[in-house]
């Protein structure tokens, strides 16, 4: 397994969002970067704008929904997408910077917009060495 | 599914008994074909629906169901607020009163043949479509308030449209007990500049023509005939309707224990219809439909501009619109006595009886348009209600084809260059800001809404009266 990496994974209408790291606060990272694959490829987002994002919940499973939900308004509100993500858990909070550019429908070729993230398949694992945090978005 | 898991009850409905802690049996309506492909999970999510306190009857699946969140896409389930029954935002959805809408152009195929191309593009230029498109109405609070508490009643007041919609749009437009104030700053500020906005997903407008007519006295009813073009757009509440899914879920997941409600899956997060937060959703939830009607409404006015422009004999006049995400408040029989139920249609439609009091005069003899979309390339149909079908699944039907193969296969399956260029092969063009999404959206990646809809026929949940084909198709 490598450190970091993140995966798309098959939901009849929907789509799995997969993020893996050797800590959980990486595999949130990735798990938001999953969630841009579904909309548009990673990699054509450019880190221009900068937006903090704080969130809490009661356990684990519940915060990765909550991260990613923030990240659907964030993105439906200010017509942004992310690309690049810093998470910090601590005691069931989390606090974020989310870096992405305005929404170019000629670069990024957008493919669906990502309506809220569920807790459809939701799971945050960990074995020895890696993290695994996972759920399916309704798009 | 296996079917050894299930009891066939005839040849288009299979009952699963009540076991374990279900109140109520759960039915399926589907022929063998469609049953055997169905997914387990459908089994498990009727299923579990039939758990949730105040449900009466039986917990439905419709022909189309597929995997859900917690209710299966398909679910139809009604509950009971005197025998402390509950309300789900899962059983609703997030795209709350998502729906299809359908309009007479008073046009023959002929009519638009040669204004195809100016059309395709009239519509795409018009209308918003896609990931961050935004409409050009703006809403002060004032303003949002205002539509939340009118829905396609206060878009006509607004001057989109035409006071005669309003009769042939469920609830007259205007869905009465919604609660702005229930509503979020945070949904209301998603829906900011979302009003008038298609969306995206399997979210379109369509200009189809009538190709087969099945049954001429409800069609004649309808008005309409073999040739005929008609428009149909298919989307819902946008961001407001899905940040008050959001929140809902949250709020009932956590709050369902303090109810004493054990839930079998975290997505099935319900509260009693009458506790706070129960009260608080139905007024929200009933907002975001109003908003989806609005929607819809501006979307229409939008699509008569283009066409007044374009083809001017055109005369739009709406058909019918129906929701196929909601919970209503309806009254059924249950045991010989009317009772008032709180109906949730998760991905299934309304399909009212004739003489039935909600519809229009016009249509109360033959009963209500049933709008089934299926994808770009194959198809649509219109169906009507049945007066059986009160009884086999609260007059409800099925909502379109569901999908047969996940946006991520349908990717490395097709180019979306490809789809259009086929599509266009066989006169139906199609206009989309992303070939991914198109590609997403393949007629290939859907079921045949034929199947789904002739078990909906067969099972006497609906009958058919018109199939409609595409020609041209803007797509999110």
């Amino acid at each position: 397994m490598v450190s970091s990496d993140w995966e798309l994974f098959e939901h009849g209408a929907d789509i799995g969002v997969r993020g893996f790291g050797q800590t959980k606060d990486v595999a949130f990272e990735q798990a938001a970067m999953a969630m841009t694959a579904v909309i548009t490829d990673p990699q054509k987002v450019a880190a221009d704008v900068e937006v903090d994002i704080s969130c809490e919940a009661p356990d684990d499973e519940l915060l990765l929904v909550e991260w990613l939900n923030a990240l659907v308004y964030e993105m439906a509100t200010r017509h942004l997408l992310f690309g690049r993500f810093e998470v910090h858990t601590e005691n069931g909070a989390l606090h974020a910077k989310a870096w992405g550019e305005k929404v170019d429908r000629a670069k990024h070729e957008p493919a669906v917009e990502v309506k809220g993230a569920t807790y459809t398949a939701l799971k945050v694992r960990h074995d020895t060495s890696t993290w695994m945090a996972q759920c399916i978005v309704d798009v | 599914m296996d079917t050894n898991l299930l009891k066939r009850e005839s040849e288009f409905a299979w009952r699963i008994e009540p076991h374990g802690n279900m109140h109520v049996p759960a039915i399926i309506y589907a022929d063998q074909a469609l049953i055997r492909d169905m997914d387990t999970k459908v089994y498990e999510q009727v299923t579990n629906v039939a758990t949730l306190p105040g449900i009466v009857g039986a917990s439905y699946a419709m022909p189309d169901a597929h995997w859900g969140y917690g209710f299966p896409i398909g679910g139809v389930a009604a509950f009971d607020a005197d025998a402390g029954g509950v309300i789900s935002a899962g059983g609703v959805g997030f795209d709350i009163s998502c729906g299809v809408r359908t309009l007479h152009t008073g046009l023959t195929r002929e009519d638009i043949e040669a204004a195809k191309t100016p059309l395709v593009e009239g519509l795409y230029y018009q209308i918003p479509v896609g990931v961050g498109s935004t409409g050009r109405i703006r809403l002060d609070e004032r303003a949002m308030d205002a539509m939340l508490a009118g829905g396609a009643r206060w878009a006509v007041e607004q001057g989109y449209g035409q006071v005669e919609d309003l009769d042939r749009t469920e609830e007259h437009g205007c869905m009465p007990g919604a609660m702005p104030q229930e509503v979020s700053d945070r949904a209301k500020k998603r829906q900011r500049d979302e009003m008038g906005t298609l969306g995206s997903g399997n979210h379109y407008l369509e200009v189809q023509h009538v190709a087969e007519i099945f049954d001429a006295e409800v069609a004649a009813a309808f008005a309409i005939q073999a040739g005929d073009i008609v428009v149909s757009i298919h989307c819902g509440s946008r961001g407001l309707g899905h940040q008050i899914g959001t929140e809902f879920l949250k709020k009932m997941a956590i709050t369902a224990r303090d109810h004493g409600i054990t839930l079998p899956d975290r997505e099935l997060a319900c509260a009693p219809i009458e506790s706070p937060v129960g009260k608080s959703y139905l007024g929200a939830m009933r907002a975001a439909m109003n908003c989806a009607m609005a929607n819809r409404q501006i979307i229409t006015h939008l699509t008569r501009q283009v066409f007044a422009d374009i083809l001017p004999r055109a005369r739009l006049s709406l058909l019918y619109d129906v929701s196929h995400n909601t919970c209503k408040v309806e009254e059924h029989r249950i045991d010989g006595t009317r009772k008032r139920l709180f109906v949730h249609r998760k991905g299934a439609t309304r399909a009212f009886g004739p003489k039935h009091s909600e519809l229009p005069v016009a249509l109360r003899q033959v009963g209500q348009p049933v709008l089934i979309g299926g994808s770009m390339g194959t198809g649509s149909y219109i169906l009507v209600g049945t007066e059986r079908g009160e009884q086999l699944s609260f007059s409800s039907s099925c909502h379109g084809a569901g999908r047969a193969m996940s946006r991520h296969q349908a990717t490395r399956t097709w180019r979306g260059r490809e789809v259009i260029s086929e599509l266009a092969g066989r006169g139906i063009l199609i206009r989309s800001p992303s070939m991914r999404g198109v590609a997403e959206e393949a007629p290939g990646a859907y079921k045949d809404v034929s199947a789904v809809v002739d078990a909906a026929h067969d099972a006497g949940l609906s009958r058919k009266v018109a199939r409609l084909e595409p020609i041209v198709c803007i797509k999110g």
